[in-house]
C-alpha cells in the first residue's frame, strides 16, 4: 500500500477519471466542473444583473456537492495520502523554470514564486492569479466547459465542438506557456 | 442518499485531481512544453476508456443505476464560441496552472492564494454572462 503515498502514475489516474465520468452517468448526471462556477454566480445575486445566471440552480445544487468533495478530497490527498509534495517534472522543464526565476521547481507542489502569501503581497502574482482566473472563468463559459465537460466528457462522445474547444485549450496554452511566459516572467 | 453518493464522488476526484498531480502548476507548465507524456497520459488513457464506454453504453441501451434511460445531450454546433472561448480558456490555464476541478481541489489542500484564482474564476464567468450577447458564438 506505500504506493499509495507516492504520486499516483497516469495509467491509475486516467482511468480513475473515466470511472468518475461513468458514475456521474450512470447516476444520470455528467461530469462537468465549471458549469458550478455559473451556479455559484447566481447564487451571489448576479441573476439580477444577466439573464444568463436566472436559471433554476437547485437542479444544479447535485454538482455543488461534487465540488464540495472535490475540495474535502484535495484536503485528504495533501494531508494524508503524500508523504512528500515535490512534483518530479522532467528536469529539462526545472532548467526553464529556473531560468524564468522559479526556482521552486522540482520542489514544491505548486511554485512558492506565485502561490505563496509572500509572492502575492508582491502584487504581480496577485495580478497573474487573478488575470488568469478570470480567463479560466470567461473561457470556460465562452467554450460551454472546460477540460472535464470537454476533453474527458464531450470528446467521450466524439463531440466536434468539443475537439474544436481542446484544439482550443492548446492553442492558448502554448501561446502563453512560449510566448507571453518570457515577457511576463 | 444520493447527496451523499455525490459527495463520495467529489472526494474520490479531489484525491485523484491531487494525488495525480493534474492540480500542479508544474505539470501544465510541462505538458505545454511537451517535455513529458505524464498529463498526455492521463487524458489520453481516460479518453480511451471514455470513447469504449459511452459506445458499449450508447449501443447495449444500458439503464442508469435508477433504470432510467441514459441521453447524452449532443453539443450545439458552432465554430467561433469554440475556438474563442477554448483559447481565452487554455491561455488561463496555463498562467494559473489549473483548471477549475483542480481549483476546488487545491483549496482543500491548503494552497490559500487558489482563493485569488477562485474569486477571478467567478468574475470571469460573471462576465460572460454580462457580454454573451455581444459576443460571436
Amino acid at each position: 500500500m506505500e504506493w499509495i503515498f507516492e504520486p499516483w502514475p497516469w495509467y491509475v489516474s486516467g482511468p480513475l477519471i473515466a470511472l468518475i465520468m461513468f458514475l456521474l452517468i450512470f447516476i444520470g448526471k455528467g461530469f462537468g466542473m465549471s458549469s458550478n462556477l455559473r451556479t455559484m454566480c447566481t447564487l451571489c445575486g448576479a441573476d439580477s444583473k444577466a439573464d444568463f445566471f436566472d436559471f433554476d440552480w437547485k437542479s444544479q445544487r447535485w454538482n455543488l456537492i461534487v465540488v464540495t468533495g472535490a475540495i474535502i478530497g484535495g484536503f485528504i490527498g495533501a494531508n494524508f495520502l503524500s508523504n512528500d509534495l515535490s512534483v518530479a517534472i522532467n528536469p529539462d522543464t526545472i532548467n526553464t523554470l529556473e531560468e524564468l526565476g522559479f526556482s521552486s521547481a522540482g520542489e514544491a507542489y505548486l511554485p512558492t514564486e506565485l502561490y505563496s502569501w509572500e509572492a502575492v503581497g508582491g502584487i504581480k502574482a496577485l495580478i497573474i492569479l487573478l488575470v488568469g482566473g478570470i480567463l479560466i472563468g470567461f473561457g470556460a463559459r465562452y467554450a460551454g466547459g472546460c477540460t472535464s465537460g470537454h476533453a474527458i466528457s464531450g470528446l467521450s462522445n466524439l463531440q466536434l465542438p468539443s475537439l474544436i474547444a481542446v484544439v482550443g485549450f492548446f492553442i492558448g496554452g502554448l501561446v502563453m506557456v512560449h510566448l507571453l511566459f518570457p515577457l511576463i516572467f | 442518499m444520493r447527496s451523499i453518493g455525490y459527495l463520495l464522488i467529489g472526494i474520490f476526484f479531489g484525491i485523484v485531481m491531487f494525488k495525480s498531480e493534474a492540480a500542479s502548476w508544474f505539470r501544465i507548465y510541462e505538458m505545454f512544453q511537451f517535455q513529458s507524456f505524464h498529463m498526455y497520459g492521463i487524458i489520453g488513457s481516460a479518453l480511451v476508456l471514455g470513447v469504449i464506454g459511452v459506445q458499449i453504453i450508447k449501443r447495449k441501451n444500458l439503464k442508469s443505476f435508477f433504470g432510467q434511460r441514459i441521453t447524452f445531450i449532443p453539443k450545439e454546433k458552432s465554430f467561433s464560441r469554440y475556438m474563442y472561448g477554448g483559447i481565452i480558456f487554455g491561455l488561463g490555464w496555463a498562467l494559473a496552472g489549473a483548471c477549475p476541478g483542480p481549483i476546488f481541489t487545491l483549496i482543500g489542500a491548503g494552497f490559500m492564494p487558489i482563493l485569488i484564482v477562485f474569486a477571478g474564476s467567478l468574475l470571469g464567468t460573471f462576465l460572460y454572462g454580462l457580454l454573451r450577447k455581444k459576443l460571436p458564438h
